[in-house]
Formats: structure tokens, sequence, C-alpha cells
């Protein structure tokens, strides 16, 4: 089993077919095969243990993706947008490695020993110059396909272990082969170093529709590229429909993209007031929130088009809240919520959600595997499900604040606080307290034009929520620091509070 | 009499259908299309056409099981024949139709 395997079944069914526009550039799904197996062959001459990646979206990224795969050493798109430091350490941890890369990041860096650099444009000439002799791909089911170094947001990052089989199994447990239709297009604005860049490639290939990539994200290239390519589909995280969003109020009314038909997001917590929004902009649109983690190869959880609407258009709370949910598990994965001393907890009960499935890789290179005997992985997610199936998260287990014993997740008293009328954003984070030992810290951002006191905003959390929920420091900010996609950076937050 | 394990490949060695088996069943079976076995993905073929190809034939992209749901096959290269394992013609999975995620 190997990912070369959806590729090979999609240049058999619709050889003809566009698998990738990139500018003028088209790549038949023929093309992209051919140019797959070339890119093996310049890996193979290299005599390298790992693909490596340091560039934005283009052609070069699906040819490396399949190349990888083919010649039989993994993949490693990473963060171009880490610092110099950050970037060499993570070279130094994939050395002997060929490197597929672009100005002005490369020129930067002093490549640690092994590292082999190959320019993009490069790559990407040598391997459409030539049409290799077709070889079997190698590959058992439990190679590694895919190595992703995880955003660190609480320390060193860790290099997350995807196996072929893991991915494979998510693409045949969601896609069904050739689903799409002849015009289907889907616009790729996620890095090619996230799971969902990944999983985008071969879910798309798979269903046989055509990639159209934006390199890098704005609002307003990203509506441009809807309109002039006639994309059908796209997938963004929370930051990107927020931009979206806003820039549509800029211009007022319909978003007129009549070609568009499906909008997928993740990747983060999807604000309800953006969502709403964005509902209201691309009325004929089905949106799709979809849960994942990179160690579970994507997505786990779906919250369907029929839910959005449900939820949009009821005023019954308990329906409306669903567009709040990740939805319910995905068919081949099986989802419980677990208390501390490890016992499953029933419809309500908040606890870390653990997951068990094919796809679940659950694996670090450092650390080795997460998953236990059973096959469970503990995701480091808090959340509960209802009584109809539907996942609710509250966030990291680890930014749990355990205040005199009692645990309390930050994202309850966030969303309480995003409904006072002043607040604009806000994130909540323990902060030390002599006699609780942790106890709640928020730093706040105000409306344009509008302000709270500490005081009137700790007491419309009391009366909302419990007293142990009342922030007792806060601090407020012009902005909240996120990554880029969209992850609060709690770590930095921490450190600016009492 | 083959072992078929998750991620095995097959190919006919008549026409030019070709499988993987996604599950498997862990004993000994005989996987066949239209009627003859199938072989090991390096195997020699003999092409030629099927004596009794049967009427439902393997298509690409389709996901192939047995009565009880124990065996499993994508068919990952479209031939001329039907694909049964111990003499039982295997019938199509119904997808289950999900919302494009990615």
């Amino acid at each position: 089993m190997n990912l070369v395997m959806a590729l090979e079944m999609a240049a058999e069914c619709h050889p003809q077919r566009i698998a990738v526009s990139s500018g003028s550039l088209q790549l038949s799904y023929a093309d992209l095969l051919t140019a797959a197996r070339a890119g093996a062959q310049i890996i193979r001459d290299a005599g390298v243990r790992h693909l490596g990646l340091l560039d934005v979206n283009s052609p070069a990224v699906p040819i490396a993706l399949y190349a990888a795969a083919y010649a039989g050493v993994p993949y490693v798109p990473m963060n171009y947008r880490l610092t110099r430091p950050e970037l060499e350490a993570l070279l130094g941890r994939i050395a002997p490695a060929l490197l597929i890369g672009e100005q002005p990041v490369l020129a930067s860096l002093a490549l640690p020993a092994g590292i082999r650099v190959m320019m993009r444009s490069e790559f990407q000439r040598v391997a459409l110059s030539f049409t290799p002799e077709p070889v079997a791909a190698p590959g058992e089911p439990h190679d590694t396909a895919i190595q992703l170094f995880t955003s660190g947001t609480t320390g060193r990052p860790k290099a997350a272990v995807l196996r072929h089989r893991n991915l494979m199994s998510y693409i045949l447990g969601t896609v069904e082969f050739a689903s799409a239709d002849e015009d289907d297009a889907i616009l790729i604005s996620v890095p090619p170093y996230h799971i969902a860049g990944i999983s985008a490639v071969l879910s798309s290939t798979y269903a046989g529709r055509r990639m159209v990539q934006l390199p890098n994200f704005d609002a307003a290239t990203w509506l441009h590229l809807c309109r002039t390519e006639k994309i059908t589909n796209a997938f963004v995280v929370p930051t990107m429909l927020s931009r979206i969003v806003d820039h549509l109020g800029q211009e007022g009314g319909n978003a007129g993209v009549p070609s568009l038909r499906a909008i997928a997001y993740g990747g983060g917590k999807m604000p309800l007031a953006v969502i709403e929004q964005a509902m209201r902009h691309f009325p004929g649109v089905d949106f799709t929130n979809a849960y994942g983690l990179t160690e579970t190869s994507s997505t786990i959880c779906l919250l369907g088009p029929d839910d959005h609407r449900s939820g949009f258009e009821s005023r019954d709370p308990l329906v409306r809240r669903r567009l709040a949910s990740v939805g319910r598990p995905v068919p081949t994965i099986e989802l419980q919520v677990r208390g501390e001393r490890g016992e499953v907890l029933g419809p309500g009960q908040p606890g870390e959600i653990h997951v068990r499935g094919e796809q679940v890789a659950g694996e670090y290179l450092e650390q080795g595997s997460l998953v236990d005997g059973d096959g469970w992985f503990p995701t480091r997610d808090r959340g509960s499900v209802d009584e109809f199936g539907y996942v609710y998260l509250e966030g990291r287990a680890d930014d749990v604040i355990v205040r005199g014993g009692e645990n309390i997740s930050p994202g309850e008293i966030e969303d309480v606080l995003l409904e006072h009328p002043a607040v604009s954003d806000v994130a909540v984070v323990a902060v030390p307290d002599r006699q609780w030992g942790e106890s709640v810290g928020a730093v706040v951002v105000f409306k344009e034009n509008a302000e709270a006191t500490d005081a009137e905003l700790q007491e419309w959390v009391k009366q909302r929520l419990r007293s142990s929920r009342v922030p007792t420091a806060i601090r407020f900010a012009d902005q909240l620091p996120y990554n880029e996609m969209g992850k609060v950076l709690r770590r930095v937050l921490k450190q600016q509070l009492p | 009499m083959r072992l078929l394990k998750a991620g095995t490949r097959a190919r006919c060695a008549v026409c030019d259908t070709e499988v993987m088996v996604v599950r498997a069943a862990p004993a000994e079976v005989q996987l066949c299309c239209g009627g003859d076995e199938m072989i090991a993905m390096d195997g020699a073929k003999t092409p030629g056409t099927h004596a009794a190809p049967g009427v439902q034939l393997a298509l690409v992209g389709k996901r192939y099981v047995n009565a009880v749901d124990a065996v499993e096959l994508l068919c990952t290269k479209g031939g001329k024949g039907e694909l049964a394992v111990d003499g039982e013609v295997l019938a199509v999975k119904q997808a289950k139709a999900l919302p494009s995620s990615d």
C-alpha cells in the first residue's frame, strides 16, 4: 500500500483531466504521474533519506509528495515562517535530505551537513523533462509516508509520523473515487506543511478534482481566484474565513462567486459570528466543519451542510448550539470522552477525547506511539459529546486551568467574555496563584470605541458562571498573538500576565 | 489458496483487473477474477479472455465485499471479470456519502 496508488488510479481512469493549474501551467493526471516518477528518480539519484520542502504552494508540491512516495522516502514539508535557527535545527534532524525550496528563505540559512538543495523551479523543470520507465512503488503499508513537525506552540517541535496505511485509510474511508465532476476545482490556500494541505492533495487526486493553488493567502486574491478559476470547493482555516467575511463586509452583499458549492473549514476554533456572517455572504454554499489533528491524518469529525443550515435558521437554542459543534465522527472513527482515571464518560460530561481507527497514527519520531494496546489515541483535546453524538470542543487539555483541584476550561470563560458588547477578542490562560495554585487570567481586546473595566468584566462572568471562573488578572491588548494558522499563542500570553 | 492481508495487491492473470485488499479474513482464501485465480503483482500473466467472466465486471475505484463483510477489496484497475472469494461473487459496497472536508 502506497499513496501513489491514488495517483495511479486517477491517471488510469481520466489521464487527460487537469490535476493542477497554476497560472498558465496545466498538469493533467497523466502528467502528474510521469512527473512524480521522474521526481523519484531525482531523489534516488541524490541518495538521501528524506525529501524536505521549504516553500509555498506550487505544482512542485504535489509532484514532490508523490515523488517521495515513489522513491520510498518520507516527505517532510516544513514551515517557511519559522525563524532561521528553528529551521536550521529542523533541517539537521532530517539530514541526509534533498531540500526543495525557493529564495529568499533558502538564502538566509546556514545549511547543516547532509542537506542538498534544489530550487523549486529546477526540480519542477527536471521532473517535467523526461519520462522514466514506470517502476512499481515500494512500500509496505507500515512505511513512513510523511513526517510533519508540529507547530511547537508549547515547546520543541515534535516530528509526527504518518504511515502510508494511515493516510490511505483516511482517503479510502472519506472520499469516493472519481466522485468529482469534470468541471470541479478546489482552491488550496492552506500551506503545504499543514496536514490539511496534504490531505487536500490526496483527496483531490482520489476524487479527480482539479487543484488550484494560492501561494500566499489574502482575501481579495482568494475571491478573485474563486471567480476567475470557477472554483467549486475550498478549504479555509477560521482566520482566512474571518478575513474573507471582513473583505465582503466592505464590498457588501452577496460574495458573487456563483461557481462555489462547498466551503470546508477547520484547523482551529471558528467564532460563531464569523460562520454566521459567512453563511449570509454565501447563501447557496454548503459549509462543512472538519475537525482533525496531524496525528489522525486529518479529519475525524464532520459537521455537515444540513446541520449548518438548521443551526443557522433555528430559534431552538439546542439546535442553534450545533453551529458551535465539530459534528459527529466519520464512519471509520470511534470516539470516546474519558475522565481523569480513564473512565468513559457519558453524554454532556467533559473530558479528554480519545479516538480509534486505521487513519490514527498517534506517533512521534522521538516519543514513539501514544496509541494504547486497544488502539485508542489520547488527542489532548478536551470536549464532550451530546446525546445525539455531536462533539463539542473546549480546548487543549494542556491549557486547562487547575484552580484548587478544580479543572477549568478556558473555552467556556472565553465564550462568555466574547458575548460582552465591548469585547472583540479574548484569550484565557492560567496564572500562578499563591492560594489556589492557579487562577484565571484573561487578555482582552476591545471593539473599536468600546471599553469596560476589570470590575465590569468580572461581574459579567460571575453572573453567568461560577465564581471560581472569574478572572483575577485581566490585561487589555490591541490584539492577541496568533500563529499563521490562527492558533492563539497561549505561551506568549502567559508571560505577559502577572 | 493464499492468505490475504490488508494492503496486499493482486492482479488477474488473464485480464487487466488489479485489486488491493482493504480488509481480510484471517484464513486462506481463493481470490478469483472472471473465474480465474488472481496472482501476485509480479506473477506471470497469460493474457486472454475469461471463459466465464461473470456479469458484474471489476470497475476501478469500486469496493467489493462478501456477504458476511469479512473480505473487502478495492479495485485499483478495471478489467473484464467478476471478482469472487472462495466461489462467492463479491458485491459492490455502497459508498457512504460524506461532504468534502478538504
